[in-house]
């Protein structure tokens, strides 16, 4: 979705009014608490006409492809963890919209923000699926290169990368570049105080951010009700004078167009844009995770029949965007890529005790020199070992 | 507050106008400096150490934010990853708390996690410690939670030419940088000619050299050090003063060096002494000096107690008698100290 690369005017740091030199209403800045929706739980067209435009056919049909590959991956990343080769995976299946959307929704060096759950996204960005792993697989905290990829490190911690990516996007703003930021968090991540924090600076410091909110209605075990008494997370957005909107985050045609626009409002240097996209965490929390402790096979089922895939293939095969072909033509592209990570995956990582202390400092202080020399004197013993 | 002309020539000057004059000498070299916090534009910071720096560069090199202090340090990461240097104030020791999430899981460990493909150069200033009559949340001695931290340098200047050289330093330096004012120093004045540079981070500065004890302080307590070591010289006492200056990187050598000279140590740290800085200096101590020392290490100290009242704060704070008395405590006639004889069962 490349666009023109406007270099917008610095804004008044105060500045976050109209045209008209009012602030906006709570109307303007929500303008319905209804998730927008482009299709029926079944793939069919919704009649309401939406104030968003839809996605170009080829779009849709490169998230499809994305979406396909990206679901066999993270069922891959399941299976390797329940081989024990991850120490860890949160699974994204059943939010597939929302991670293809997000990185669609981006230019190549605009900059993503991604949380652990992410994983999907940051394969479908481009980045090596085993560099993506290497923080569950545990021989590294980040495998890729954040400033190549644009794409910080996956945060662990809740929300404290939004406020990250509202002062990436206002360096970039204040740059000229044209670049926008696009910071992801769960349901759960917005009660944390930094999320707050984040939409109140995007706000007044009028940064390019959008900060996509995947609700999957669980933090781990805690359901939204326990999580917020707000009419919906977006409404969060309007406290702070911040564009939002909900859609449904299972409605790849909707989530791509309210996220394509969220992140033109953000380039075009109207500041930042919520988006709340309603959709659910078919899997545990994490392998180690139960949730038959907190919430029933039933609810998974409902949920399971407006399933993001089957919507979008339905809705291309209906407009004729899709054959038989190019279905098979995905899963074998899906199995492909599944097969190679595991092989990948099955070789043990290399690793370099030694390079623990490189780069706690830009340069080594003498105490972590000697404490290299420390574990250096205990590696050389144990290669002695008979 | 009447600026310094950091033109080189001597003048009496303050530690927060040495201060501002650094900042402002970085943000004249270097547009991708920015200063931002709480108060810190038309106001010029609640200690004016960013006095007319937005008069001078604009507001957008020098602006206030809204009031949050995870919201400050988190959006100084994301501008530092995007290139800029930002140096953010904490308007208070305490009130930095919020921010440590940010400090320890972040700005801390970006350069690891990244295996050094992201470097955070940027500064949080923070005015810390007692000594003025602070209330309660104003006071505190926070630099243990931060030296505790790897990744982070912590830096506290004690004299006025160390506040403008650390400053400058700090902001010329790739890792993230924890730079404690001590609030008690800010009035206090030397004649100086800025710019000056002292030495880099890493080292200790030997401020009175002497052959009998080695008194090791940083921040505020260099002052008292040095006052103490002035009275023990009534007393037939030839004290050395260390001053750390950079408590991360930390200095072995110098303290190391003089140790092993004097035989004697004396730790003097305002903060709680358990678990502290000052525990880590005596544990270094002994560690590299053990053969060389006539007597314990001893520390002075602030109590384990929550910062007291203003009223109550002179009772709390290590002064020269109780600094004399830890001397008294060094064991010139071979005797144990008779305080610690009950500390075991």
């Amino acid at each position: 979705m490349a666009g023109p690369r406007p270099k917008a005017p610095l804004p008044s740091p105060a500045g976050r009014s109209t045209a008209e030199g009012r602030p906006p209403s709570a109307e303007e800045l929500l303008p319905s608490a209804e998730p927008v929706r482009f299709l029926t739980d079944s793939g069919a067209v919704v009649r309401r006409r939406s104030a968003y435009r839809a996605p170009d056919e080829a779009l849709l049909r490169r998230a499809y492809r994305r979406m396909v590959v990206g679901r066999r991956f993270d069922a891959q990343a399941t299976a390797l963890t329940k081989q024990g080769r991850l120490a860890v995976y949160p699974s994204s299946h059943g939010q597939e919209a929302c991670q293809i959307g997000a990185v669609l929704a981006l230019n190549e060096d605009d900059w993503l923000f991604p949380t652990y759950r992410e994983s999907m996204a940051l394969v479908a960005r481009g980045i090596d699926p085993v560099e993506v792993l290497a923080l569950l697989r545990g021989n590294a905290h980040c495998g890729y290169d954040p400033e190549r990829h644009h794409t910080a490190p996956q945060c662990t911690p809740l929300a404290t990368q939004s406020v990250h990516a509202a002062g990436l996007a206002y360096a970039e703003r204040r740059k000229g570049t044209g670049r926008v930021a696009l910071a992801c968090v769960g349901d759960g991540a917005t009660s944390e105080g930094d999320f707050h924090e984040a939409l109140n600076f995007a706000a007044v410091f009028k940064a390019p951010v959008v900060f996509l909110v995947q609700n999957n209605q669980y933090a781990i075990s805690v359901p939204l009700d326990r999580q917020t008494a707000a009419p919906s997370l977006a409404h969060k957005g309007v406290g702070y004078g911040v564009r939002s909107e909900r859609v449904d985050g299972n409605d790849p045609v909707a989530v791509l167009a309210v996220l394509g626009a969220a992140v033109e409002h953000a380039r075009s240097g109207d500041g930042p844009f919520l988006v709340e996209a309603c959709t659910y965490r078919l899997e545990a929390h994490t392998n180690a995770d139960d949730p038959s402790r907190y919430r029933t096979e039933g609810e998974a089922a409902r949920w399971r029949r407006r399933d993001p895939v089957a919507r979008l293939e339905a809705h291309l095969r209906r407009r004729g965007l899709l054959t038989d072909e190019d279905v098979e033509a995905c899963a074998a592209e899906a199995e492909e890529f599944a097969s190679r990570l595991r092989e990948r995956m099955n070789a043990d990582p290399e690793l370099v005790p030694l390079g623990m202390f490189d780069h706690v400092y830009g340069t080594p202080t003498p105490q972590l020199d000697e404490q290299r020399a420390l574990l250096r004197t205990e590696l050389e013993a144990e290669e002695a070992l008979p | 507050m009447t600026t310094t002309a950091t033109t080189g020539t001597t003048s009496t000057t303050s530690m927060a106008q040495a201060l501002n004059a650094a900042l402002r000498d970085a943000m004249d070299g270097d547009d991708q400096v920015i200063v931002f916090g709480e108060d810190v534009g038309a106001l010029g910071g609640v200690f004016r150490v960013t006095d007319g720096l937005t008069d001078k560069f604009g507001d957008d090199r020098c602006f206030d934010t809204p009031l949050a202090e995870a919201g400050i340090v988190g959006f100084a990461v994301g501008m530092a990853m995007g290139g800029f240097r930002p140096v953010v104030e904490m308007q208070f020791d305490a009130f930095a708390y919020p921010a440590f999430e940010q400090i320890a899981s972040h700005v801390a460990k970006t350069r690891n996690r990244t295996r050094g493909q992201v470097g955070l150069p940027l500064v949080i200033r923070i005015p810390y410690a007692g000594g003025i009559g602070g209330v309660e949340h104003h006071c505190d001695s926070s630099e243990g939670y931060y030296a505790h931290t790897p990744g982070l340098k912590v830096v506290t200047p004690a004299t006025v030419a160390d506040a403008y050289s650390l400053l400058r330093e700090a902001i010329e330096d790739p890792d993230p940088v924890i730079f404690l004012e001590p609030k008690k120093l800010y009035w206090s004045k030397a004649d100086v000619a800025l710019p000056a540079r002292a030495e880099p981070f890493g080292r200790a500065a030997i401020r009175r050299s002497g052959a009998d004890a080695t008194l090791v302080a940083y921040g505020p307590s260099v002052p008292v050090a040095l006052e103490a070591a002035e009275a023990a010289a009534g007393e037939g006492w030839d004290l050395e003063v260390v001053d750390l200056r950079t408590i991360v990187p930390f200095d072995d050598a110098t303290v190391v060096a003089s140790v092993r000279r004097t035989g004697r140590c004396v730790v003097v740290s305002e903060a709680a002494g358990f678990a502290g800085v000052g525990a880590e200096v005596a544990a270094r101590v002994q560690e590299r000096c053990f053969h060389s020392l006539q007597a314990p290490v001893l520390r002075v100290t602030g109590f384990d107690i929550p910062y007291p009242p203003p009223m109550l704060e002179r009772h709390h704070l290590p002064n020269v008698d109780r600094i004399l008395d830890a001397l008294d405590r060094l064991q010139r006639d071979d005797e144990p100290d008779t305080r610690f004889l009950g500390g075991a069962a």
